[in-house]
């Protein structure tokens, strides 16, 4: 070995040394955590409960979402047409409308054919047949262009189409799935707020959890500031139990979470068929999940820092 | 390496617990502080470990005025200062031999050199055997012994020691003592509070005496003037 290099070495062990600290640091506050096991079992378990019950609701919601977002592709807008409107004329409104942007593509549904077909599938044929005069008008499906960013877009369309001379009604098929939509973003402003105040719950309940361990070691504390440990060193235990917390609540309450939304999926399936649809209601995604745990461990850090270094400053020896 | 220049100390209660006191501790010097209950003895000892800090006049060790000393900078003076208490003040909850280790693990030591010092330290006090026992399984004496080797254990240079043989019978208490003296031979400079007068007189050491927060007899002055 060079001369240099066992000076390098010498220089890097203190920085070794600091880091095989921390390591054991934290796989000893874990083992402090196994010696108590019901106690630390029950403080994962309230926090895992905590970060399960938004997260399942956010779950769900999203599975929601995606769907109504399908049906939101689908989406029509019917122009009943008044009734003195010729086909001519219709074909000349269509061709007009095809020039729109906001439109994707036009139909049109002559008032005869959609007689045939109502009569066919509604069973009213007979009673049509006596009425002699086919009382539908002509109808222009409209498709329009679809901005996901701009919901609002499709409701001016609706109405400039309404206001068109030749036109009865502009009815959009779909409109109780733009109920639907702003019933799913207030949800999920809701579930916001419920997470927002669960994971203050999570803070507080690691925090105390926290503090409690503090108080029952305060003797230990002050022997050990005696010998001259600074408060990073002190608070480094606790720091590391409350991310272990953290972490444990995290995947616990993913895998509830995970179990709910089965319970959840066998239900699904069925109103699934039933609409005809494969919607397959799916859990996190892998990513979500990642995020769910982190986020837990920053609560769990966060709880532990604010009990340990609103407290660590009044335990002094004496 | 301590010296006290006119220090006072009142208790937040209006209690003045030192007044006036002065003198100086070489470096490698063994003093005892002798003097009734209540002299202030404790109390002159927490001002040298920062646990309290002087109403008045100025506290240098080893040549940086304490007062000046910010609290976050507390452990490092700490640290040069091995401290040893009546009531040992071990943790329970670990052995013996990770009592002994604390300093060394908070001072950042490797896990090698930390073995090699901690067997040092308890082969000093005589307690190899029982590195890996409870400290609640061992007698008072033992007790002590461990608190000692953990105040020696990162080799500083001055000991502080409170009441150190306050429950033990006069033989061990004077094998404590000569522990002590073994260290100050090695140059460690050593400070032990006592009222143990007849143990203090056997051992023939300078002594420092307080009465009622003053100082009443100081034979240090005597050392000061030979080393001058
Ligand atoms: N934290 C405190 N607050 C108020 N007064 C205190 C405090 N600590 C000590 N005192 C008072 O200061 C005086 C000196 O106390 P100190 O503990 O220094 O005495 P001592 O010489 O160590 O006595 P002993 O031999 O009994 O241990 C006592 O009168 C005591 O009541
Ligand atoms: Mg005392």
């Amino acid at each position: 070995m060079s001369r240099s290099e066992a000076n390098r070495q010498a220089r890097n062990a203190p920085f070794k040394a600091y880091w095989i600290h921390h390591l054991r640091t934290l796989i000893a506050s874990l083992g402090m955590l196994s010696r108590h096991p019901l106690s630390s079992f029950m403080t994962t378990a309230v926090i895992a409960i905590a970060l399960a019950l938004p997260t399942t609701m956010y779950a769900a919601l999203n599975n929601l979402s995606q769907v109504s977002i399908g049906w939101d592709n689908s989406a029509q807008i019917s122009l009943f047409l008044r009734p003195e409107i010729t086909e001519k004329q219709a074909r000349a409104l269509m061709a007009k409308l095809k020039l729109y942007d906001d439109i994707d593509s036009v139909k049109l549904i002559p008032k005869d054919l959609a007689l045939r077909e109502f009569q066919k599938t509604s069973g009213f044929g007979e009673a049509l047949e006596q009425l002699g005069k086919n009382p539908l008008p002509h109808v222009i499906e409209v498709k329009p262009v679809i901005d996901q960013s701009r919901p609002d877009k499709i409701n001016h369309l609706i109405k400039q189409l309404g206001q068109l001379k030749q036109v009865d009604l502009a009815q959009l098929d779909l409109q109780w799935v733009k109920r639907l939509y702003a019933m799913l973003e207030i949800a999920h402003k809701g579930i916001w707020m419920i997470s927002i105040l669960l994971g203050l719950a999570v803070l507080l309940v690691v925090g105390n959890t926290i503090r409690l361990d503090i108080q029952n070691r305060q003797e230990e504390i002050k022997v050990i500031k005696l010998i001259g440990a600074t408060n990073a060193f002190i608070r480094r235990p606790f720091l590391y139990t409350g991310f272990w917390y953290g972490l444990s609540g995290g995947l616990l309450a993913w895998i509830l979470s995970a179990f709910s939304v089965g319970l959840l999926a066998d239900s699904v399936d069925r109103l699934a068929l039933l609409y005809t649809s494969d919607f397959q209601l799916s859990g996190l995604s892998f990513a979500e999940a990642m995020t769910l745990i982190g986020f837990s461990c920053f609560l769990g850090l966060a709880g532990s820092w604010l009990a340990v270094s609103r407290q660590l400053n009044d335990i002094e020896p004496s | 390496m301590i010296r006290f220049d006119n220090v006072s100390k009142r208790y937040p209660g209006g209690h003045e617990a030192l007044t006036n006191v002065s003198f100086h501790l070489p470096r490698g010097q063994m003093a005892y502080l002798t003097g009734h209950s209540g002299a202030g003895k404790s109390t002159l000892l927490k001002l040298i470990a920062l646990i309290e800090r002087p109403t008045r006049g100025n506290l240098l060790l080893d040549g940086v005025n304490l007062s000046q000393v910010s609290n976050h900078k507390v452990p490092y003076v700490r640290r040069n200062i091995g401290i040893i208490f009546q009531n040992h003040h071990l943790l329970y909850d670990r052995s013996v031999f990770d009592n002994v280790a604390m300093p060394l693990i908070i001072a950042g030591y490797q896990h090698r050199e930390i073995g090699k010092r901690v067997r040092a330290a308890l082969d000093q006090v005589g307690l190899l055997s029982k590195e890996k026992c409870e400290p609640i399984t061992l007698s008072g004496g033992e007790q002590q012994r461990v608190g000692i080797a953990r105040a020696i254990v990162h080799k500083p240079p001055l000991l502080l020691a409170d009441e150190p043989t306050g429950n033990l019978d006069p033989e061990l208490s004077r094998d404590i003592m000569q522990l002590f003296e073994r260290f100050n031979q090695v140059g460690v400079t050593v400070l032990i509070a006592s009222h143990d007068l007849d143990l203090i007189q056997q051992m023939g050491k300078p002594v420092i005496s307080l009465s009622q927060g003053m100082l009443v007899h100081n034979d240090l002055q005597e050392v000061a003037d030979v080393t001058l």
